[in-house]
């Protein structure tokens, strides 16, 4: 058990709280209000996690051929990641050579390559310089031949397409960073009921808090019967005794190193292949059940499907910027100290269309229900972190609380910190990571 | 993107003048003078029972079944979002921003003595702690004619958004 703090004033000093050093403002059960409003801290923040850890970039099914391309950033920065003919996935600084131009504005598309629209010159799905205009200007000047796009590193596991500006010398390969996360990542795939997983669609919206807020926010199972109280209330009641984990001892939250944890809300449903058939299906898709039987499906893929209509059962949180939330992945894109950019990203079953789209358009109503920014649920999430930030804004030296459950937090069978659901324990595994990569050494 | 010029009718056969185009009219400012007053019971009353809410992702979207979108309405979903609006548990709803919102440049794409289509342009400015949000969209309405204007009833609003591909902020209100 770890040893518990004292009262939850005094840890910081108004007069020297903006002279610490950022590792200093972690403390092992809480931190500093002045993490959430710096903007001395957020760049080092851009440089130091989101520019030397692998950031979460796409998930493969959105590049499904050669030529598929998705834009978004690394950090602050903007990036392509595209597939190119040889089936590998590229990520590239979205920067032309020349004097800077972007050279692709769109979100998503197929490509052959991209012409930066200034002076044209053109890149292959690899980032290389194919072409330039009149290239006799460069003669003697400059060899094409090694000019590229910046490429990131670029690796992926169980369809999670990750990048970094870090090289071999500085970080590890993708599957040693996440670790036992790969375990629970292999689960939650398993919600396509036997088919692969795609993504159906994503929802943006933007709310005025910084990053941290959210990275909190997908491990906080405390603020679920709260905050969610509205959407709780438009549900029917099978689908709210699901998430009624709050007082249930087995709902678990297991800090998985690394920054990344796992909280098992509905652990009946944390692997999805086990399944000893005495839960009912819910009646709600009775409907689904009989179109899918009348497509010549058998009743135990037909139970399969449905049975992962609303996901898996828990949240994995991936630091920095990720979390497999469920059913759908959330997104966080630092914009400032206190504006973050999040992207819903809705998920699915992927197979023969007979199949997959009568599953696919449940799918979709049930995240439209809590997702997005007209959802049930996400509204009064943004609701809930604006006022963190703007509360934050008083006493910088003031410290945000991640007490909860630090007396009852035990190591699991397989050696995790672990505590009950409610409990803050995702917050300071992410916390004890910013902490490390924040430090001088 | 859907080409609005495209799909308008030949200049000079449908006005906004025709009497049928009048009370389609004033029930989108009827409901959009509800939003704002957030008087979400007498909103829902201006629905058909087969009538659609939606605010999609994609512009180009006219089905919406088997895309993600915003706001993908019918009567069940209507009814539970009008009880989440004004029951006093949604926090968004409770500390929603003030709303005003303009909707003009009309064009009326289909009339009969049953049915008026209407494209239009809502300017929505939501402002809430400080900040003025700007939300603009194309609109398309249709408005099922009733025995008497009391009886009109909206069939399908579509609001795109021009921004609806990127990121908005989360909403405490209806577009
Ligand atoms: S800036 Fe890109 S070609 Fe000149
Ligand atoms: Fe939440």
């Amino acid at each position: 058990m770890t040893t518990l703090h004292g009262p939850i004033d005094g840890a910081f000093d108004a007069a020297t709280v903006n002279d610490l050093e950022p590792a200093d403002l972690v403390l092992p059960d809480r931190v500093a209000g002045r993490m959430y409003t710096d903007p001395g801290i957020f760049e080092q923040e851009m440089s130091r996690i989101f520019e030397r850890t692998w950031v979460w970039v796409a998930h493969e099914s959105e590049l499904p051929k050669a030529g598929s391309f998705k834009t978004t950033t690394v950090g602050r920065q903007p990036v392509i990641v595209a597939r190119d003919r040889k089936g590998n996935i590229n990520t590239m600084l979205n920067r032309c050579r020349h004097r800077g131009a972007s050279v692709c504005e769109q979100r998503t598309g197929h490509a052959n390559g991209f012409t930066c629209p200034y002076h044209a010159w053109s890149y292959g799905l690899d980032g290389k310089l194919r072409g330039l205009p009149y290239p006799d200007g460069y003669e003697g000047v400059m060899d094409k031949s090694g000019v590229a796009l910046q490429r990131l590193r670029t690796e992926s596991y169980g369809g999670m397409v990750f990048a970094t500006f870090a090289d071999e010398d500085e970080l590890e390969p993708l599957e040693d960073f996440l670790g036992d996360v790969k375990l629970w990542i292999d689960r939650f795939m398993k919600q396509g009921g036997g088919y692969p997983i795609k993504v159906l669609g994503t929802h943006q919206f933007r709310f005025k808090g910084n990053w941290k807020i959210q990275l909190e926010n997908t491990t906080d199972g405390y603020h679920f019967p709260i905050v969610h109280r509205s959407w709780m209330a438009s549900v029917d009641a099978e689908t709210a005794e699901m998430m009624s984990f709050m007082t249930d001892p087995a709902a678990t939250t297991h800090d998985l190193g690394n920054g990344h944890s796992v909280m098992e809300m509905v652990p009946e449903h944390s692997d999805l292949d086990v399944d000893d058939g005495t839960e009912p299906l819910q009646e709600r898709f009775a409907d689904l059940v009989e179109a899918l039987g009348a497509q010549g499906l058998d009743s135990g893929s037909v139970r399969r499907l449905v049975r992962a209509m609303h996901g898996t059962g828990f949240n994995l949180n991936l630091f920095p910027n990720v979390s497999m939330s469920i059913s759908f992945l959330r997104v966080l894109r630092p914009i400032s100290a206190d504006e973050t950019v999040i992207e819903h990203v809705a998920l699915g079953p992927d197979g023969p269309p007979e199949i997959v789209d009568p599953v696919n358009r449940e799918r979709l109503r049930i995240h439209e229900h809590f997702q997005g920014p007209f959802g049930f649920g996400t509204p009064d999430d943004a609701e809930g972190w604006d006022r963190v930030q703007r509360g934050a804004a008083a006493a910088p030296e003031m410290p945000i609380m991640v007490n909860r459950g630090l007396g009852r937090e035990e190591p699991s069978p397989e050696g995790w910190p672990t505590s009950h659901v409610t409990d803050e324990t995702g917050m300071r595994a992410a916390y004890g990571m910013w902490k490390r990569m924040m430090s001088d050494d | 993107m859907t080409e609005a010029a495209t799909t308008l009718p030949a200049a000079g056969t449908l006005s906004i003048t025709d009497p049928r185009v009048i009370r389609a009219i004033e029930l989108v400012w009827r409901e959009a003078t509800l939003l704002d007053a957030k008087d979400y019971h007498a909103w829902e009353a201006l629905y058909a029972d087969d009538g659609i809410y939606v605010v999609p992702i994609d512009r180009d979207a006219d089905s919406f079944d088997d895309r993600l979108n915003m706001v993908y309405d019918d009567a069940r979903m209507r009814s539970m979002r009008v009880v989440r609006m004004t029951e006093g548990f949604a926090i968004a709803a409770v500390d929603a921003a003030t709303t005003v919102r303009t909707v003009s440049r009309f064009v009326p794409t289909t009339v009969t003595d049953d049915e008026v289509s209407l494209k239009a342009a809502q300017i929505l400015v939501a402002f809430k702690r400080g900040r003025h949000d700007f939300w603009a969209g194309d609109v398309d309405y249709v408005v099922r004619l009733g025995a008497d204007a009391g009886a009109d009833r909206l069939v399908r609003k579509v609001v795109r958004l021009i921004d609806a591909e990127g990121a908005v902020p989360a909403a405490g209100f209806l577009l």
